[in-house]
Protein backbone atom coordinates (compact mmCIF):
# COMPACT_ATOMS: atom_id res chain seq x y z
CA UNK A 1 0.00 0.00 0.00
CA UNK A 2 1.52 3.30 -1.10
CA UNK A 3 1.10 6.36 1.08
CA UNK A 4 0.66 9.56 0.35
CA UNK A 5 3.16 12.65 0.70
CA UNK A 6 2.28 14.43 4.19
CA UNK A 7 2.32 17.92 2.44
CA UNK A 8 -0.71 16.79 0.36
CA UNK A 9 -2.65 15.07 3.63
CA UNK A 10 -1.97 18.92 5.55
CA UNK A 11 -3.45 20.22 2.31
CA UNK A 12 -6.66 17.93 2.11
CA UNK A 13 -6.92 18.30 6.46
CA UNK A 14 -6.75 22.26 5.92
CA UNK A 15 -9.06 22.12 3.27
CA UNK A 16 -11.48 19.97 5.14
CA UNK A 17 -10.87 22.37 8.13
CA UNK A 18 -11.68 25.45 6.48
CA UNK A 19 -14.45 24.32 4.74
CA UNK A 20 -15.91 23.12 7.86
CA UNK A 21 -15.10 26.61 9.60
CA UNK A 22 -16.42 28.43 6.48
CA UNK A 23 -19.51 26.83 6.71
CA UNK A 24 -20.26 27.59 10.81
CA UNK A 25 -19.42 30.96 9.80
CA UNK A 26 -21.96 31.22 6.75
CA UNK A 27 -24.76 30.35 9.09
CA UNK A 28 -23.59 32.21 11.95
CA UNK A 29 -27.17 33.07 12.98
CA UNK A 30 -27.66 29.37 13.07
CA UNK A 31 -24.52 28.52 14.85
CA UNK A 32 -23.37 31.34 17.12
CA UNK A 33 -26.01 33.12 18.82
CA UNK A 34 -28.40 30.90 19.80
CA UNK A 35 -25.63 29.45 22.22
CA UNK A 36 -24.66 33.23 23.24
CA UNK A 37 -28.40 33.87 23.59
CA UNK A 38 -28.92 30.70 25.69
CA UNK A 39 -25.81 31.46 27.66
CA UNK A 40 -26.72 34.61 28.85
CA UNK A 41 -30.38 33.46 30.05
CA UNK A 42 -28.54 30.78 31.99
CA UNK A 43 -26.05 33.34 33.60
CA UNK A 44 -29.02 35.47 34.45
CA UNK A 45 -31.37 33.22 35.56
CA UNK A 46 -29.76 30.60 37.31
CA UNK A 47 -26.47 32.25 37.94
CA UNK A 48 -27.38 35.69 38.94
CA UNK A 49 -31.32 35.74 40.09
CA UNK A 50 -31.80 32.09 41.70
CA UNK A 51 -27.90 31.71 42.49
CA UNK A 52 -27.84 35.23 44.61
CA UNK A 53 -30.20 32.75 46.72
CA UNK A 54 -28.44 30.17 47.16
CA UNK A 55 -25.50 30.94 48.48
CA UNK A 56 -21.94 29.39 48.72
CA UNK A 57 -21.51 25.86 46.78
CA UNK A 58 -17.56 24.72 47.62
CA UNK A 59 -16.50 27.90 48.91
CA UNK A 60 -17.44 29.60 45.96
CA UNK A 61 -20.18 31.80 44.96
CA UNK A 62 -23.12 29.81 43.10
CA UNK A 63 -22.27 32.09 39.65
CA UNK A 64 -18.83 31.15 40.20
CA UNK A 65 -19.74 27.40 40.40
CA UNK A 66 -21.46 27.28 37.61
CA UNK A 67 -19.50 28.87 34.78
CA UNK A 68 -16.90 25.99 34.50
CA UNK A 69 -20.07 23.89 33.82
CA UNK A 70 -21.95 26.49 32.10
CA UNK A 71 -18.38 27.05 29.41
CA UNK A 72 -18.48 22.95 29.51
CA UNK A 73 -21.98 22.96 28.26
CA UNK A 74 -21.48 25.29 25.04
CA UNK A 75 -18.25 23.44 24.18
CA UNK A 76 -19.76 20.26 24.29
CA UNK A 77 -22.99 21.02 22.73
CA UNK A 78 -21.37 22.83 19.83
CA UNK A 79 -18.90 20.85 19.01
CA UNK A 80 -21.24 17.72 18.86
CA UNK A 81 -23.63 19.99 16.78
CA UNK A 82 -20.93 20.91 14.17
CA UNK A 83 -19.99 17.81 13.61
CA UNK A 84 -22.94 15.77 13.62
CA UNK A 85 -25.00 18.37 11.24
CA UNK A 86 -22.10 19.06 8.92
CA UNK A 87 -21.19 15.49 8.27
CA UNK A 88 -24.60 14.01 8.21
CA UNK A 89 -26.14 17.01 5.36
CA UNK A 90 -22.63 16.29 3.06
CA UNK A 91 -24.11 12.59 3.45
CA UNK A 92 -27.66 13.59 2.68
CA UNK A 93 -26.83 15.69 -0.34
CA UNK A 94 -24.12 13.27 -1.03
CA UNK A 95 -21.59 16.31 -1.40
CA UNK A 96 -19.06 13.59 0.95
CA UNK A 97 -18.22 11.59 -2.10
CA UNK A 98 -16.09 14.68 -3.18
CA UNK A 99 -14.33 13.64 -0.72
CA UNK A 100 -14.52 9.58 -0.61
CA UNK A 101 -13.55 9.35 -4.35
CA UNK A 102 -10.75 11.46 -3.73
CA UNK A 103 -7.45 10.07 -2.37
CA UNK A 104 -7.90 11.75 1.35
CA UNK A 105 -6.74 9.12 3.92
CA UNK A 106 -9.85 8.35 6.32
CA UNK A 107 -7.98 9.66 9.38
CA UNK A 108 -7.55 13.11 7.78
CA UNK A 109 -11.25 13.41 6.82
CA UNK A 110 -12.15 12.66 10.35
CA UNK A 111 -9.34 14.35 11.93
CA UNK A 112 -10.65 18.04 9.69
CA UNK A 113 -14.06 17.11 10.74
CA UNK A 114 -13.19 16.84 14.32
CA UNK A 115 -10.79 20.06 14.04
CA UNK A 116 -13.86 21.59 12.16
CA UNK A 117 -16.27 20.82 15.46
CA UNK A 118 -13.54 21.52 18.01
CA UNK A 119 -12.95 25.13 16.40
CA UNK A 120 -16.88 25.92 17.02
CA UNK A 121 -17.11 24.09 20.24
CA UNK A 122 -13.81 26.70 21.72
CA UNK A 123 -15.19 29.72 19.47
CA UNK A 124 -18.57 29.28 21.94
CA UNK A 125 -16.27 28.49 24.98
CA UNK A 126 -14.81 31.76 24.74
CA UNK A 127 -18.05 33.67 23.95
CA UNK A 128 -18.96 32.17 27.15
CA UNK A 129 -16.13 32.95 28.94
CA UNK A 130 -16.06 36.53 27.93
CA UNK A 131 -19.91 36.74 28.54
CA UNK A 132 -19.27 35.56 32.28
CA UNK A 133 -17.17 38.48 32.85
CA UNK A 134 -19.95 40.47 33.07
CA UNK A 135 -21.31 38.63 35.82
CA UNK A 136 -18.28 37.60 38.19
CA UNK A 137 -14.57 37.72 37.82
CA UNK A 138 -12.89 34.66 35.98
CA UNK A 139 -10.85 32.30 38.45
CA UNK A 140 -7.51 30.83 36.77
CA UNK A 141 -6.47 27.68 39.35
CA UNK A 142 -4.52 25.99 36.19
CA UNK A 143 -4.59 27.31 32.72
CA UNK A 144 -2.90 23.95 31.38
CA UNK A 145 -5.54 21.62 32.83
CA UNK A 146 -8.35 24.26 31.77
CA UNK A 147 -7.00 24.40 27.81
CA UNK A 148 -6.36 20.45 28.02
CA UNK A 149 -9.80 19.45 29.42
CA UNK A 150 -11.77 21.57 27.46
CA UNK A 151 -9.66 20.56 24.57
CA UNK A 152 -10.29 17.05 25.00
CA UNK A 153 -13.70 17.45 25.48
CA UNK A 154 -14.39 19.35 22.28
CA UNK A 155 -12.66 16.52 20.83
CA UNK A 156 -14.83 13.70 22.63
CA UNK A 157 -17.98 15.05 21.31
CA UNK A 158 -16.91 15.61 18.27
CA UNK A 159 -16.02 12.35 17.53
CA UNK A 160 -19.74 11.51 19.32
CA UNK A 161 -20.93 13.72 17.00
CA UNK A 162 -19.17 12.13 13.75
CA UNK A 163 -20.19 8.51 15.12
CA UNK A 164 -23.81 9.70 15.25
CA UNK A 165 -24.10 11.48 11.71
CA UNK A 166 -22.55 7.95 10.07
CA UNK A 167 -25.73 5.86 11.92
CA UNK A 168 -27.71 8.60 11.20
CA UNK A 169 -30.43 7.98 8.07
CA UNK A 170 -32.52 10.88 8.23
CA UNK A 171 -32.51 14.23 10.14
CA UNK A 172 -34.30 12.84 12.95
CA UNK A 173 -31.76 10.84 13.59
CA UNK A 174 -29.59 13.42 14.30
CA UNK A 175 -31.45 15.18 16.89
CA UNK A 176 -32.44 12.10 18.94
CA UNK A 177 -29.06 11.42 20.93
CA UNK A 178 -28.71 15.25 22.03
CA UNK A 179 -31.88 15.88 23.17
CA UNK A 180 -32.54 12.33 25.04
CA UNK A 181 -28.92 11.30 25.94
CA UNK A 182 -26.72 14.12 25.38
CA UNK A 183 -28.95 16.96 27.52
CA UNK A 184 -29.45 14.57 30.04
CA UNK A 185 -26.16 13.22 30.81
CA UNK A 186 -25.36 17.41 30.60
CA UNK A 187 -27.76 18.23 33.05
CA UNK A 188 -26.92 15.43 35.68
CA UNK A 189 -23.04 15.74 35.03
CA UNK A 190 -23.08 18.65 37.63
CA UNK A 191 -22.85 21.44 35.78
CA UNK A 192 -25.30 23.23 38.30
CA UNK A 193 -24.53 21.31 41.18
CA UNK A 194 -21.96 19.60 43.42
CA UNK A 195 -22.74 15.59 43.48
CA UNK A 196 -22.16 15.78 47.79
CA UNK A 197 -25.43 17.41 47.27
CA UNK A 198 -27.00 14.07 45.98
CA UNK A 199 -27.77 10.82 47.89
CA UNK A 200 -25.29 8.27 47.86
CA UNK A 201 -27.16 5.82 45.13
CA UNK A 202 -27.09 8.91 42.54
CA UNK A 203 -23.82 9.70 43.32
CA UNK A 204 -22.85 6.67 42.16
CA UNK A 205 -24.84 6.84 38.92
CA UNK A 206 -22.86 10.04 38.45
CA UNK A 207 -19.75 8.70 38.33
CA UNK A 208 -20.90 6.35 35.02
CA UNK A 209 -21.40 9.46 32.93
CA UNK A 210 -18.32 10.82 30.89
CA UNK A 211 -19.58 14.40 31.24
CA UNK A 212 -19.18 14.56 35.15
CA UNK A 213 -15.42 13.82 34.45
CA UNK A 214 -15.26 16.38 32.32
CA UNK A 215 -17.38 19.34 33.72
CA UNK A 216 -15.39 18.67 37.02
CA UNK A 217 -11.62 18.45 35.60
CA UNK A 218 -12.68 21.70 33.95
CA UNK A 219 -13.88 23.53 37.24
CA UNK A 220 -10.71 21.98 39.00
CA UNK A 221 -8.85 24.01 36.53
CA UNK A 222 -10.80 27.13 36.85
CA UNK A 223 -11.72 26.36 40.76
CA UNK A 224 -9.52 24.48 42.04
CA UNK A 225 -12.16 22.19 43.34
CA UNK A 226 -13.16 18.83 41.79
CA UNK A 227 -15.98 15.94 42.92
CA UNK A 228 -13.35 13.38 41.44
CA UNK A 229 -9.89 12.67 41.09
CA UNK A 230 -8.72 15.15 38.35
CA UNK A 231 -6.19 12.36 36.87
CA UNK A 232 -8.70 9.80 36.76
CA UNK A 233 -10.62 12.04 35.03
CA UNK A 234 -7.79 12.89 32.44
CA UNK A 235 -7.60 8.92 31.94
CA UNK A 236 -11.11 8.87 31.66
CA UNK A 237 -10.89 11.28 28.63
CA UNK A 238 -8.06 9.70 26.93
CA UNK A 239 -10.19 6.75 27.05
CA UNK A 240 -12.71 8.09 25.05
CA UNK A 241 -11.11 9.87 22.69
CA UNK A 242 -8.97 7.03 21.57
CA UNK A 243 -11.88 4.26 21.95
CA UNK A 244 -14.10 7.12 19.90
CA UNK A 245 -11.37 7.71 17.27
CA UNK A 246 -10.73 4.15 16.47
CA UNK A 247 -14.60 3.42 16.02
CA UNK A 248 -15.35 5.98 13.68
CA UNK A 249 -12.25 5.08 11.67
CA UNK A 250 -13.71 1.64 11.50
CA UNK A 251 -17.26 2.65 10.46
CA UNK A 252 -14.99 5.18 8.14
CA UNK A 253 -12.67 2.55 6.32
CA UNK A 254 -15.64 -0.23 6.63
CA UNK A 255 -18.26 2.85 4.42
CA UNK A 256 -21.00 2.46 6.62
CA UNK A 257 -23.70 4.14 5.07
CA UNK A 258 -21.33 5.97 2.77
CA UNK A 259 -20.34 3.14 0.25
CA UNK A 260 -22.48 0.74 -0.73
CA UNK B 1 5.41 16.18 -5.97
CA UNK B 2 5.86 15.91 -10.01
CA UNK B 3 3.03 13.68 -10.11
CA UNK B 4 0.39 15.69 -7.83
CA UNK B 5 0.85 18.41 -10.15
CA UNK B 6 1.80 17.77 -13.25
CA UNK B 7 -0.10 14.58 -13.73
CA UNK B 8 -2.52 16.09 -17.24
CA UNK B 9 1.25 17.10 -18.84
CA UNK B 10 2.80 13.81 -17.43
CA UNK B 11 0.15 11.81 -19.12
CA UNK B 12 0.24 13.52 -22.37
CA UNK B 13 4.31 13.08 -22.53
CA UNK B 14 3.68 9.38 -21.65
CA UNK B 15 0.60 8.56 -23.60
CA UNK B 16 1.73 7.43 -26.92
CA UNK B 17 4.26 5.06 -25.62
CA UNK B 18 2.22 3.41 -22.95
CA UNK B 19 0.78 0.09 -23.61
CA UNK B 20 -1.08 -0.06 -19.90
CA UNK B 21 -4.85 0.37 -20.45
CA UNK B 22 -6.40 3.27 -18.79
CA UNK B 23 -8.53 0.92 -17.18
CA UNK B 24 -8.98 -3.37 -16.93
CA UNK B 25 -11.58 -5.00 -14.99
CA UNK B 26 -11.78 -8.84 -14.62
CA UNK B 27 -14.67 -11.16 -13.85
CA UNK B 28 -16.20 -7.98 -11.69
CA UNK B 29 -19.27 -9.00 -9.95
CA UNK B 30 -21.07 -6.83 -7.66
CA UNK B 31 -24.29 -8.12 -5.15
CA UNK B 32 -25.94 -5.47 -3.66
CA UNK B 33 -27.08 -5.92 0.15
CA UNK B 34 -30.50 -6.30 -0.73
CA UNK B 35 -29.29 -9.24 -3.47
CA UNK B 36 -29.26 -7.72 -6.60
CA UNK B 37 -26.78 -9.19 -8.73
CA UNK B 38 -25.62 -5.69 -10.20
CA UNK B 39 -22.87 -6.76 -12.55
CA UNK B 40 -22.17 -11.15 -13.47
CA UNK B 41 -18.36 -11.04 -14.24
CA UNK B 42 -17.94 -8.34 -16.36
CA UNK B 43 -14.45 -7.78 -18.53
CA UNK B 44 -13.02 -4.49 -19.56
CA UNK B 45 -10.20 -3.36 -21.47
CA UNK B 46 -10.11 0.59 -22.06
CA UNK B 47 -6.76 1.84 -23.54
CA UNK B 48 -5.40 5.17 -22.37
CA UNK B 49 -6.46 8.54 -24.77
CA UNK B 50 -9.57 6.53 -25.51
CA UNK B 51 -13.37 8.19 -25.45
CA UNK B 52 -15.57 4.95 -24.80
CA UNK B 53 -18.84 4.53 -24.10
CA UNK B 54 -20.81 2.55 -21.56
CA UNK B 55 -24.19 1.86 -22.87
CA UNK B 56 -27.03 0.92 -21.30
CA UNK B 57 -30.77 0.84 -19.79
CA UNK B 58 -31.49 2.00 -16.46
CA UNK B 59 -30.55 -0.73 -14.08
CA UNK B 60 -28.05 -2.35 -16.53
CA UNK B 61 -25.00 -1.94 -14.63
CA UNK B 62 -23.29 1.35 -16.05
CA UNK B 63 -23.15 3.21 -12.86
CA UNK B 64 -22.25 0.14 -10.71
CA UNK B 65 -19.25 -0.02 -13.07
CA UNK B 66 -17.93 3.64 -12.53
CA UNK B 67 -19.04 3.64 -8.74
CA UNK B 68 -16.34 0.48 -8.46
CA UNK B 69 -13.94 2.27 -10.45
CA UNK B 70 -14.65 5.48 -8.26
CA UNK B 71 -14.51 3.20 -4.72
CA UNK B 72 -17.73 4.39 -3.59
CA UNK B 73 -19.01 0.99 -4.53
CA UNK B 74 -17.35 -1.72 -3.07
CA UNK B 75 -17.00 -5.04 -5.74
CA UNK B 76 -17.92 -8.62 -4.87
CA UNK B 77 -15.20 -10.08 -6.74
CA UNK B 78 -12.98 -9.10 -9.68
CA UNK B 79 -10.05 -7.23 -10.01
CA UNK B 80 -9.85 -3.49 -11.05
CA UNK B 81 -6.74 -1.96 -12.45
CA UNK B 82 -6.12 2.15 -13.07
CA UNK B 83 -3.23 3.01 -15.21
CA UNK B 84 -1.57 -0.86 -13.93
CA UNK B 85 -2.41 -0.12 -10.85
CA UNK B 86 -4.94 -2.28 -8.07
CA UNK B 87 -7.55 0.00 -6.74
CA UNK B 88 -7.26 -2.57 -3.47
CA UNK B 89 -3.73 -2.19 -2.97
CA UNK B 90 -3.02 1.19 -4.90
CA UNK B 91 -5.82 2.95 -4.14
CA UNK B 92 -4.73 6.69 -3.10
CA UNK B 93 -2.46 6.52 -6.16
CA UNK B 94 -5.56 5.26 -8.82
CA UNK B 95 -7.85 8.02 -7.31
CA UNK B 96 -5.06 10.89 -8.15
CA UNK B 97 -5.32 9.50 -11.12
CA UNK B 98 -9.67 9.27 -11.79
CA UNK B 99 -12.22 12.58 -12.22
CA UNK B 100 -15.61 11.62 -11.35
CA UNK B 101 -18.62 13.53 -12.57
CA UNK B 102 -21.90 11.50 -10.57
CA UNK B 103 -25.14 11.13 -12.20
CA UNK B 104 -26.59 12.71 -9.61
CA UNK B 105 -25.34 16.61 -9.03
CA UNK B 106 -23.71 15.71 -5.74
CA UNK B 107 -21.99 19.41 -4.27
CA UNK B 108 -23.72 20.97 -1.81
CA UNK B 109 -25.92 23.93 -3.01
CA UNK B 110 -24.83 26.32 -0.09
CA UNK B 111 -21.77 26.89 -1.53
CA UNK B 112 -20.24 29.28 -3.97
CA UNK B 113 -19.46 27.78 -7.37
CA UNK B 114 -15.74 29.25 -7.12
CA UNK B 115 -15.08 27.23 -3.73
CA UNK B 116 -17.11 23.92 -4.45
CA UNK B 117 -14.04 23.37 -7.18
CA UNK B 118 -11.31 25.00 -5.23
CA UNK B 119 -12.18 22.96 -2.17
CA UNK B 120 -11.89 19.79 -4.42
CA UNK B 121 -8.62 20.79 -5.46
CA UNK B 122 -7.76 20.96 -2.26
CA UNK B 123 -8.60 17.31 -1.58
CA UNK B 124 -6.34 16.35 -4.43
CA UNK B 125 -3.50 17.86 -3.19
CA UNK B 126 -3.28 21.08 -4.96
CA UNK B 127 -1.90 24.57 -3.19
CA UNK B 128 -4.78 26.77 -2.65
CA UNK B 129 -3.21 29.54 -5.53
CA UNK B 130 -2.85 26.70 -7.97
CA UNK B 131 -6.29 25.26 -7.27
CA UNK B 132 -7.56 28.88 -7.64
CA UNK B 133 -5.95 29.09 -11.20
CA UNK B 134 -7.31 25.84 -12.41
CA UNK B 135 -10.69 26.79 -10.84
CA UNK B 136 -10.50 29.52 -13.18
CA UNK B 137 -9.37 27.82 -16.40
CA UNK B 138 -12.50 25.16 -15.95
CA UNK B 139 -14.85 27.45 -15.06
CA UNK B 140 -14.24 29.82 -18.12
CA UNK B 141 -13.82 26.94 -20.04
CA UNK B 142 -17.39 25.48 -19.13
CA UNK B 143 -18.99 29.33 -19.40
CA UNK B 144 -19.74 29.33 -15.92
CA UNK B 145 -16.98 32.34 -14.83
CA UNK B 146 -19.38 35.11 -14.28
CA UNK B 147 -21.14 32.82 -11.83
CA UNK B 148 -18.22 32.14 -9.47
CA UNK B 149 -19.44 34.10 -6.54
CA UNK B 150 -22.99 32.42 -6.52
CA UNK B 151 -24.46 29.95 -4.34
CA UNK B 152 -24.40 26.51 -6.65
CA UNK B 153 -28.36 26.04 -6.19
CA UNK B 154 -28.85 29.34 -8.16
CA UNK B 155 -27.30 27.74 -11.11
CA UNK B 156 -29.61 26.06 -14.04
CA UNK B 157 -29.79 22.14 -14.32
CA UNK B 158 -27.48 22.44 -17.19
CA UNK B 159 -24.63 24.78 -15.53
CA UNK B 160 -25.01 22.40 -12.47
CA UNK B 161 -24.01 19.38 -14.79
CA UNK B 162 -20.94 21.60 -16.14
CA UNK B 163 -19.83 22.42 -12.85
CA UNK B 164 -19.55 19.07 -12.00
CA UNK B 165 -16.97 18.45 -14.94
CA UNK B 166 -15.22 21.72 -13.72
CA UNK B 167 -15.14 19.87 -10.47
CA UNK B 168 -14.15 16.48 -11.43
CA UNK B 169 -11.04 17.82 -13.98
CA UNK B 170 -9.44 20.69 -11.23
CA UNK B 171 -6.76 18.15 -10.19
CA UNK B 172 -6.55 17.18 -14.15
CA UNK B 173 -6.95 13.35 -13.85
CA UNK B 174 -5.64 11.16 -16.49
CA UNK B 175 -9.29 9.54 -16.86
CA UNK B 176 -12.41 11.09 -16.59
CA UNK B 177 -15.31 9.23 -15.38
CA UNK B 178 -18.47 10.44 -16.98
CA UNK B 179 -21.57 8.86 -15.29
CA UNK B 180 -24.90 10.43 -18.02
CA UNK B 181 -23.13 13.99 -18.09
CA UNK B 182 -25.77 15.29 -20.28
CA UNK B 183 -28.86 14.21 -18.67
CA UNK B 184 -31.42 16.81 -18.61
CA UNK B 185 -29.26 19.20 -20.31
CA UNK B 186 -31.16 21.39 -23.11
CA UNK B 187 -29.59 20.75 -26.94
CA UNK B 188 -27.05 23.51 -27.15
CA UNK B 189 -25.67 23.19 -23.79
CA UNK B 190 -24.89 20.03 -24.51
CA UNK B 191 -23.31 20.43 -27.91
CA UNK B 192 -21.19 22.71 -26.06
CA UNK B 193 -20.48 20.21 -23.51
CA UNK B 194 -19.29 17.38 -26.15
CA UNK B 195 -17.18 20.14 -27.74
CA UNK B 196 -15.46 20.35 -24.67
CA UNK B 197 -15.29 17.07 -24.07
CA UNK B 198 -13.49 16.34 -27.37
CA UNK B 199 -11.01 18.77 -26.56
CA UNK B 200 -10.45 17.43 -23.24
CA UNK B 201 -9.97 14.07 -25.09
CA UNK B 202 -7.90 15.40 -27.47
CA UNK B 203 -5.47 16.55 -25.37
CA UNK B 204 -4.77 13.28 -23.65
CA UNK B 205 -7.17 12.78 -20.70
CA UNK B 206 -9.18 8.84 -21.46
CA UNK B 207 -12.87 9.27 -21.02
CA UNK B 208 -15.31 6.89 -19.95
CA UNK B 209 -19.07 8.26 -20.48
CA UNK B 210 -22.17 6.31 -19.53
CA UNK B 211 -25.10 7.34 -21.54
CA UNK B 212 -28.35 5.99 -22.76
CA UNK B 213 -28.34 9.41 -25.43
CA UNK B 214 -27.21 6.54 -27.92
CA UNK B 215 -26.47 9.87 -30.34
CA UNK B 216 -24.37 11.01 -27.78
CA UNK B 217 -22.20 7.58 -27.85
CA UNK B 218 -21.86 7.44 -31.73
CA UNK B 219 -20.80 11.30 -31.83
CA UNK B 220 -18.01 11.06 -28.68
CA UNK B 221 -16.93 7.80 -28.94
CA UNK B 222 -14.24 5.51 -30.50
CA UNK B 223 -15.29 2.45 -28.70
CA UNK B 224 -17.91 1.27 -26.78
CA UNK B 225 -19.35 -1.69 -24.50
CA UNK B 226 -23.32 -2.55 -24.10
CA UNK B 227 -24.47 -3.84 -20.81
CA UNK B 228 -27.52 -5.51 -20.09
CA UNK B 229 -28.66 -7.00 -16.73
CA UNK B 230 -24.69 -6.82 -15.46
CA UNK B 231 -23.33 -8.59 -18.58
CA UNK B 232 -21.72 -6.77 -21.27
CA UNK B 233 -23.52 -7.80 -24.46
CA UNK B 234 -20.67 -5.91 -26.82
CA UNK B 235 -17.40 -4.45 -26.86
CA UNK B 236 -16.01 -3.40 -30.11
CA UNK B 237 -15.36 0.12 -32.04
CA UNK B 238 -17.82 2.54 -32.94
CA UNK B 239 -17.23 2.06 -36.66
CA UNK B 240 -17.66 -2.02 -36.73
CA UNK B 241 -20.44 -1.47 -34.28
CA UNK B 242 -22.09 0.43 -36.86
CA UNK B 243 -21.24 -1.68 -39.88
CA UNK B 244 -23.22 -4.49 -38.03
CA UNK B 245 -26.58 -2.22 -38.88
CA UNK B 246 -28.66 -4.35 -41.58
CA UNK B 247 -30.56 -1.60 -42.14
CA UNK B 248 -29.45 1.88 -42.43
CA UNK B 249 -32.07 5.22 -43.09
CA UNK B 250 -31.80 8.20 -44.82
CA UNK B 251 -33.92 11.44 -44.37
CA UNK B 252 -34.88 12.80 -48.01
CA UNK B 253 -35.75 16.73 -48.17
CA UNK B 254 -37.74 16.92 -51.14
CA UNK B 255 -37.83 19.94 -53.33
CA UNK B 256 -41.47 19.77 -53.46
CA UNK B 257 -44.69 18.39 -50.89
CA UNK B 258 -45.92 14.43 -52.08
CA UNK B 259 -49.20 13.35 -51.22
CA UNK B 260 -48.08 9.90 -50.58
CA UNK B 261 -45.12 8.08 -50.49
CA UNK B 262 -43.60 6.86 -54.05
CA UNK B 263 -43.13 3.24 -54.87
CA UNK B 264 -39.73 2.17 -55.12
CA UNK B 265 -38.98 -1.86 -55.90
CA UNK B 266 -37.19 -3.41 -53.47
CA UNK B 267 -36.86 -0.31 -51.03
CA UNK B 268 -39.13 0.72 -47.87
CA UNK B 269 -40.25 4.37 -47.97
CA UNK B 270 -41.95 6.29 -46.53
CA UNK B 271 -43.34 10.05 -45.91
CA UNK B 272 -42.62 11.73 -42.91
CA UNK B 273 -43.89 14.91 -44.12
CA UNK B 274 -44.67 15.75 -47.16
CA UNK B 275 -41.54 16.56 -48.01
CA UNK B 276 -39.54 14.23 -46.31
CA UNK B 277 -39.10 10.99 -47.28
CA UNK B 278 -37.32 7.98 -45.22
CA UNK B 279 -35.92 5.53 -47.09
CA UNK B 280 -34.40 2.40 -45.71
CA UNK B 281 -31.60 0.78 -47.36
CA UNK B 282 -30.15 -2.80 -46.78
CA UNK B 283 -26.28 -3.26 -46.37
CA UNK B 284 -26.35 -4.19 -49.86
CA UNK B 285 -28.41 -1.75 -51.54
CA UNK B 286 -26.97 1.40 -53.09
CA UNK B 287 -28.39 4.80 -52.38
CA UNK B 288 -27.05 5.79 -55.98
CA UNK B 289 -29.91 3.62 -57.05
CA UNK B 290 -32.79 5.41 -54.74
CA UNK B 291 -31.36 8.76 -56.41
CA UNK B 292 -32.03 7.03 -60.13
CA UNK B 293 -35.21 5.83 -59.31
CA UNK B 294 -36.36 9.02 -57.44
CA UNK B 295 -35.05 10.84 -60.56
CA UNK B 296 -37.42 8.54 -63.11
CA UNK B 297 -40.15 9.32 -60.87
CA UNK B 298 -39.44 13.42 -61.22
CA UNK B 299 -38.91 13.46 -57.42
CA UNK B 300 -35.85 16.06 -56.81
CA UNK B 301 -33.99 16.02 -53.79
CA UNK B 302 -32.47 18.69 -52.35
CA UNK B 303 -30.80 17.76 -49.19
CA UNK B 304 -30.23 14.41 -47.72
CA UNK B 305 -29.63 13.25 -43.68
CA UNK B 306 -28.66 9.98 -42.35
CA UNK B 307 -31.48 9.24 -39.56
CA UNK B 308 -29.58 9.42 -35.98
CA UNK B 309 -30.95 6.32 -34.30
CA UNK B 310 -28.92 4.51 -35.80
CA UNK B 311 -27.30 3.08 -32.62
CA UNK B 312 -30.76 2.81 -31.26
CA UNK B 313 -31.59 0.06 -32.98
CA UNK B 314 -28.79 -1.86 -32.81
CA UNK B 315 -29.16 -1.41 -29.13
CA UNK B 316 -32.33 -2.81 -28.92
CA UNK B 317 -31.75 -5.65 -31.17
CA UNK B 318 -28.62 -6.63 -29.55
CA UNK B 319 -30.30 -6.47 -25.53
CA UNK B 320 -33.35 -8.74 -27.87
CA UNK B 321 -30.67 -11.66 -28.43
CA UNK B 322 -30.31 -12.93 -25.39
CA UNK B 323 -34.00 -13.24 -25.18
CA UNK B 324 -34.23 -14.85 -28.57
CA UNK B 325 -32.05 -17.31 -27.37
CA UNK B 326 -33.88 -18.23 -24.04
Amino acid sequence: MHTLPLNYKLTAFKTIVWKEVRRFLRIWVQTLVPPVITISLYFVIFGNLIGSRIGQMNGFTYMEFIVPGLIMMAVINNSYANVVSSFFSQKYQRSIEELLVSPVPNYVILSGFVIGGVTRGLAIGLIATIMSLFFTGLHMHNIAITLLVVLMSSIVFSLGGFINAIYANKFDDITIIPTFILTPLIYLGGVFYSVDLLPDFWRLVSQINPIFYMVNAFRYGILGVSDVNVVFAFLMLVMFTVTLFLFALFLLRRGKGLRH
Amino acid sequence: MFFLYNAGSQCQFCRSFSMTPAISIKDLYKTYDNGFEALKGISLDVAEGDFFALLGANGAGKSTTIGVLSTLVRKTSGSVQVFGKNVDTNSYETKLDLGVVPQEVNFNHFEKVFDIVVTQGGYYGLPVKLAKQRAEKYLKQLGLWDKQNQQARNLSGGMKRRLLIARALVHEPRLLLLDEPTAGVDIELRRSTWEFLQEINRGGTTIILTTHYLEEAETLCRNIAMIDAGVIVENTSMKSLLRKLHQEYFLLDLREELTQAPVLDGYNCQLIDPAILEVALESHQDLNDVFNRLQALNIQVKSMRNKSNRLEQLFVSLLKKPEQTA
